[in-house]
């Protein structure tokens, strides 16, 4: 089989578990994002992967073969540091062609290989500069530059972008996606920043505590999220408990939706309705009531706060369908079932 | 804050403590010192005050200059050997654990304690035939006799290794905690074994620190007197040797202070060298 494949892996320090139990497969080419809050064991993961830290259990397969006991310096893979890690006492081209002089390459084809990326990452130019006088997303490049030199089977990047401000992240987040499709190489990114994830990735891995909490692709992630965590962590949501009523059928917030069940054979449930298909109508009709605590009109969006039941839930509406409520009015909410899911837990 | 350029005398006056120990302690010695090395000798140990240039004459022979040789040499050796023994051991010791670290530090920092003398002394039992560490070689069957290794040039650069290593770590251990460990770890993704990437990362990011322990531990060595007595043989004695001998037993104090200008002279100029060549390959 070709690609990442990882199974089983698990990784202990001491009596705590970092990483429990992860199995996951990369085919060749990907995009993957592994996305989770701090702490959720995504840095180990990779670590892993690189063979910076070995596993506790479980086993690691590139390209068919197990490289779980693999040294790094033998797996033939480029990685991006958080810190960068650009060597200081080389300069911008003896950065970038380090792994070629390591491998015994010849001067002359690490020259053009060094014009080469130095190109590609729109540096040209630049082979004799100190690193230590690149600004922040020129060092960005470099260090980019620097793991593909010798074509890797397997791209990895720690939070690659987190050291850079907003506005130049988002525009290097559509670079680094066109630059992986371009080379087709399969590639793996840690970030905390969904958005990131959204923009770049084939396929997003939500990890928490751990363990994968769901792996798919960025729209299915959004709108079909595989639990509350997932639900919640990406994007904004709305988490509104299902329960049966008297005559069994699942009901929320006091009102039975049509098209809406119970999770099979669970007594109760939530419901994840994003703010965006939340519809505010008149109260009654089957609506679900509640009162308008709070508006706030953000410019690009208007949300509006509604207490119903003892749940607050968030409505957002674009400045064209701006709703005609006002703090105290009772409105009523409308939940589309096509663009809500119920989730066990 | 806001720092701005001393206005008036008093603005100096920090400056003042250290500037007068430096003077009483240091600038004053050493222009006395260069003052007797141009004094005319008087039999019998005294000198008269003169400008002669016989005692810097005397020491222009091959005895000497041989003498000089030697003493620069077994300087430039247990700089190179403290220092190839120290990076590695350093970098190891930066790389472990916390409580590790702290042990073998105080170890090396009790190594300070110990005078000159009960460093040569302590070898040159460890070095002996009747107590030396041979005899253990033997009971290992190691070795068919035990024999002695003193006086030898491998038990002067022992002992003087071992004297300046703690020196030597102590310089290295800041500047090896402080270099980023995922250095290391990127040269290991690009390809190079954990022995290439120290190599090729950690030895060439610590140029400066490098150059900078060279020349302490050389300096360091060059003084040495007792260690090469006490462990070699007269033709590993050093110039410090001759110095003490001349200005002590001799009481040929224009000579020894010729000789000790000299030896300042000849280091300052290495060491300026070797401090120019680090630049040279800096700008490159
Ligand atoms: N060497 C180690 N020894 C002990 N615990 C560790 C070690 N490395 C990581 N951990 C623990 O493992 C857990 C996962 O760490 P990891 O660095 O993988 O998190 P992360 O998801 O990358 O977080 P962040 O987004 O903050 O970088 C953390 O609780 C961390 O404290
Ligand atoms: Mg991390």
């Amino acid at each position: 089989m070709s690609g990442l494949n990882l199974s089983h892996v698990t990784k202990q320090f001491g009596t705590f578990t970092a990483v429990n139990d992860v199995s996951l497969s990369v085919p060749d080419g990907t995009f993957v994002c592994l996305l989770g809050p701090s702490g959720c064991g995504k840095t180990t993961l990779m670590r892993m992967i690189a063979g910076l830290d070995l596993p506790t259990g479980g086993s690691i397969e590139l390209a068919g073969a197990d490289i779980t006991k693999v040294p790094t310096h033998k797996r033939d893979l480029g990685m991006v540091f958080q810190s960068l890690a650009l060597f200081p006492h080389l300069t911008v081209g003896e950065n970038i062609a380090y792994s070629l002089r390591i491998r015994g390459v010849a001067k002359d084809v690490q020259k053009k290989r060094i014009d080469e990326l130095l190109a590609m990452i729109h540096l040209p130019g630049f082979a004799d500069r100190s690193v230590a006088k690149l600004s922040g997303g020129q060092r960005q490049r470099v260090a980019i530059a620097r793991a593909l030199a010798i074509s890797p089977k397997l791209f990895l990047l720690d939070e690659p972008l987190s050291a850079l401000d907003a506005k130049l992240r988002e525009a290097m987040q559509v670079e680094l996606r066109q630059l992986q499709q371009r080379l087709g190489i399969t590639t793996i990114v840690v970030t905390h920043d969904q958005r990131e994830a959204m923009t770049m990735a084939d396929t997003v891995v939500v990890m928490n505590g751990g363990e994968i909490r769901q792996a798919a692709p960025p729209v299915d992630i959004y709108r079909r999220p595989a639990d509350s965590f997932v639900a919640d962590f990406i994007g904004q949501t709305n988490l509104l408990p299902v329960v049966p009523d008297g005559a069994g059928r699942a009901s929320v917030l006091g009102e039975v939706v049509e098209g809406i069940a119970l999770p099979t054979g669970a007594a109760k449930g939530t419901l994840s309705v994003r703010p965006e298909d939340v519809q505010l109508t008149a109260p009654g009709h089957g609506a679900i009531s509640g009162t308008v605590t709070f508006v706030r009109d953000l410019g690009g969006a208007i949300e509006t706060f509604v207490e119903a039941g003892g749940t607050q839930v968030i409505a957002v509406c674009s400045p064209r369908n701006r709703p005609d409520v006002s703090v105290g009015q009772s409105v009523g909410i409308r939940l589309d079932p096509a663009t809500s899911v119920v989730l066990a837990r | 804050m806001r720092r701005e350029p001393p206005q008036r005398l008093a603005h100096y006056g920090p400056l003042f403590f250290p500037a007068g120990m430096l003077t009483v302690f240091f600038v004053v010695p050493f222009a006395t010192m260069i003052a007797v090395s141009f004094f005319q000798r008087q039999q019998g140990g005294f000198y008269t005050p003169a400008f002669v240039f016989d005692n810097y004459a005397r020491f222009l022979s091959l005895f000497f200059g041989k003498v000089l040789g030697f003493s620069l040499f077994l300087a430039v050796a247990v700089a190179v050997a403290c220092v190839v023994i120290g990076i590695p051991f350093t970098y190891l010791l930066s790389r472990s654990a916390r409580k590790i670290q702290i042990v073998w530090l105080v170890a090396l920092l009790s190594i300070l304690s110990l005078s000159e003398v009960m460093i040569g002394f302590a070898w040159s039992t460890l070095f002996s035939r009747t107590a030396g560490i041979t005899n253990l070689f033997v009971w290992l069957g190691l070795m068919a006799q035990a024999q002695a290794l003193t006086p030898s040039f491998g038990a002067v650069m022992t002992a003087m290794t071992y004297q300046a290593f703690p020196y030597t770590v102590l310089v290295l251990y800041p500047a090896l905690v402080r270099l980023d460990p995922t250095l290391t770890e990127a040269a290991r993704t690009l390809g190079a074994s954990p022995v290439k990437a120290f190599l090729t990362v950690v030895v060439p990011a610590l140029r400066n620190t490098i150059l900078a322990t060279l020349i302490m531990v050389f300096i360091f060595a060059l003084g040495s007197y007792l260690l090469p007595q006490l462990l070699g043989r007269p033709q590993h004695w050093t110039l410090s040797v001759l110095i003490t001998d001349q200005a002590i037993y001799q009481s040929n104090m224009p000579f020894a202070a010729a000789m000790a200008v000299f030896l300042v002279l000849v280091s300052l100029a290495l060491v300026g060298l070797a401090l120019y060549a680090g630049q040279q390959r800096q700008a490159k």
